[in-house]
């Protein structure tokens, strides 16, 4: 059906966009062919914002010319457009948890973890810190037991929490603070494991070195010390 | 208001409840201890013999949207209005993650978050009334508008009643902004998918409800500044679901006075 080669498929993407990884991998984990284009975030494309008019945001997918913006708007569409190896299961109630605990990962996940600990410090940060692992507490109870979100294969939460794979390590690093250590949550440490050695996602993780420059930087420029970038 | 239900309720007898105290033959087994607090034991009760239960208030934005998807399939269901203030056990337990409403219970599970729970009822009720559109593309638009109402609508629209000065001026213009896209948006459809109610229809109307509110302490007026988003919605309000799930703007007034005196706005 959707396997003819005049497909043209086209991720609007930057380097390091933890958001447009997951594009990435849903149309790899699809066996799909797709064209990039990279972004400057600090230096958009006329092409990007033509697109992206609302939120001027990557990532963005371009599929025959059609648009579509917002990471797990994209996922949704891949997942419904091409039918392999799919991102959400059939039963809808299954279907609504996926997407609850995607939801939860941008909502809470990633707001704690970027927003209260990683730019912060001190007071603040110690409170992003208590309201991160409260968080993470609820992602160990709903990983118990599964090998991935999705079940025995990655599906839709997996991709949105994938972040967790990779980038935390590097923000846990730069701010000397722990957050998903084996002892207090097995289950997530299991999965991240799992996840960033799964095939497809562990050959598209961007440079490690080049993410805790940048991050370093953007922790700093928060935090109103040194240049921003 | 009239209650919101479509055909005869499934009677919980509460009074007989309380007179007889029965063991609850819940679907939640393994999660009832032996010794319940009454109050769970009943709420149990309720949930097992009725196949949708939607834990929600009158005046939430988020609940009204599962109401009217409910509405617009014919699905029956008990409405069980929450004390936000003083949260019972049952919402505690179906939804321990935000512990807010709405909460929409389907054969004893629980669905949480209002716009997943209004794509559960579009799957789930596939037989009338399709609120998404069957398209992946139109259906990507769809999400991709109803999402925009959540982040650019609510809270900026939140900031005109809750707050003063520049931040209320900051949501006001903020809400404007947002209400202007999504005119730009619906053009000359009468709804946002087209010829009939759906999703985006459905996760943007409960506001018009919140819109007396926002005009009354955010001091101006949104028809003057969208008058194709009004026209929509009074032709929204045309659909029996959604006057049935809309509460009285006084209503939800009531609510705003209340809330901002414990800000100490008033």
């Amino acid at each position: 059906m959707k396997y003819s080669m005049a497909e043209e498929i086209k991720v609007f993407r930057s380097w390091s966009s933890r958001f447009a990884l997951r594009i990435i991998w849903a149309l790899k984990l699809k066996g799909l062919e797709f064209d990039t284009v990279y972004e400057d975030l600090t230096n958009k494309s006329p092409l990007l914002l033509q697109y992206n008019q609302i939120h001027k945001k990557v990532p963005v997918l371009v599929h025959n010319g059609k648009v579509i913006c917002e990471s797990l708007v994209i996922l949704e569409y891949i997942d419904e457009t091409w039918k392999q190896n799919p991102l959400l299961p059939e039963d809808p109630h299954q279907q609504a948890n996926a997407r609850f605990w995607a939801k939860f990962g941008d909502d809470k996940v990633l707001q704690s973890i970027w927003g209260g600990v990683f730019l912060k410090e001190g007071k603040e940060q110690e409170e992003g810190v208590a309201a991160s692992m409260e968080n993470l507490k609820y992602l160990e109870e709903e990983i118990r037991g599964k090998k991935f979100f999705g079940g025995e294969t990655i599906g839709l939460a997996d991709i949105a929490l994938g972040w967790l794979a990779h980038y935390l390590d590097i923000f846990e690093e730069i701010v000397g603070v722990k957050l998903i250590d084996h002892e207090k949550f097995p289950s997530l440490a299991a999965w991240k494991q799992e996840f960033a050695n799964a095939p497809i996602i562990r050959e598209n993780w961007p440079d490690r070195d080049k993410l805790v420059t940048k991050y370093v930087a953007m922790r700093e420029a928060n935090l109103g010390k040194g240049t921003p970038k | 208001m009239a209650t919101v239900f479509t055909a005869e309720p499934k009677a919980f007898p509460k009074q007989a409840a309380k007179e007889k105290s029965p063991a609850p033959t819940s679907r939640l087994d393994g999660i009832v201890e032996e010794s319940l607090s009454f109050t769970l034991a009943e709420e149990l009760f309720v949930t097992s013999t009725v196949a949708v239960t939607l834990l929600d208030t009158r005046v939430s934005p988020f609940g009204m949207r599962v109401r009217i998807a409910l509405e617009q399939k014919g699905a029956k269901y008990e409405f069980s209005e929450q004390d936000l203030r003083n949260k019972g056990p049952i919402l505690l337990e179906m939804n321990p993650v935000y512990k807010k409403v709405p909460v929409l219970i389907h054969n004893g599970k629980p669905i949480c978050e209002s716009l997943i729970a209004v794509q559960y009822i579009d799957e789930v009720w596939n037989n009338k009334s399709p609120l998404l559109p069957s398209d992946p593309y139109q259906r990507a638009q769809s999400r991709f508008w109803a999402d925009f109402v959540d982040n650019k609508v609510y809270f900026p629209g939140r900031k005109t009643w809750t707050k003063k000065g520049q931040e209320l001026e900051a949501g006001k213009n903020g809400l404007i902004e947002s209400l202007k896209l999504l005119e730009g948006e619906l053009g000359d459809k009468p709804y946002f998918e087209g010829d009939k109610l759906g999703y985006v229809d459905v996760a943007l109307i409960p506001f018009y409800s919140w819109f007396h509110g926002y005009e009354t302490f955010g001091n101006f007026s949104i028809e003057a500044e969208c008058p194709k988003l009004i026209a929509w919605c009074k032709r929204c309000i045309q659909n029996e679901s959604v006057s049935k799930s809309l509460p009285d703007p006084q209503e939800v007034y009531v609510f705003f006075m209340e809330l901002r005196k414990k800000l100490g706005l008033e």
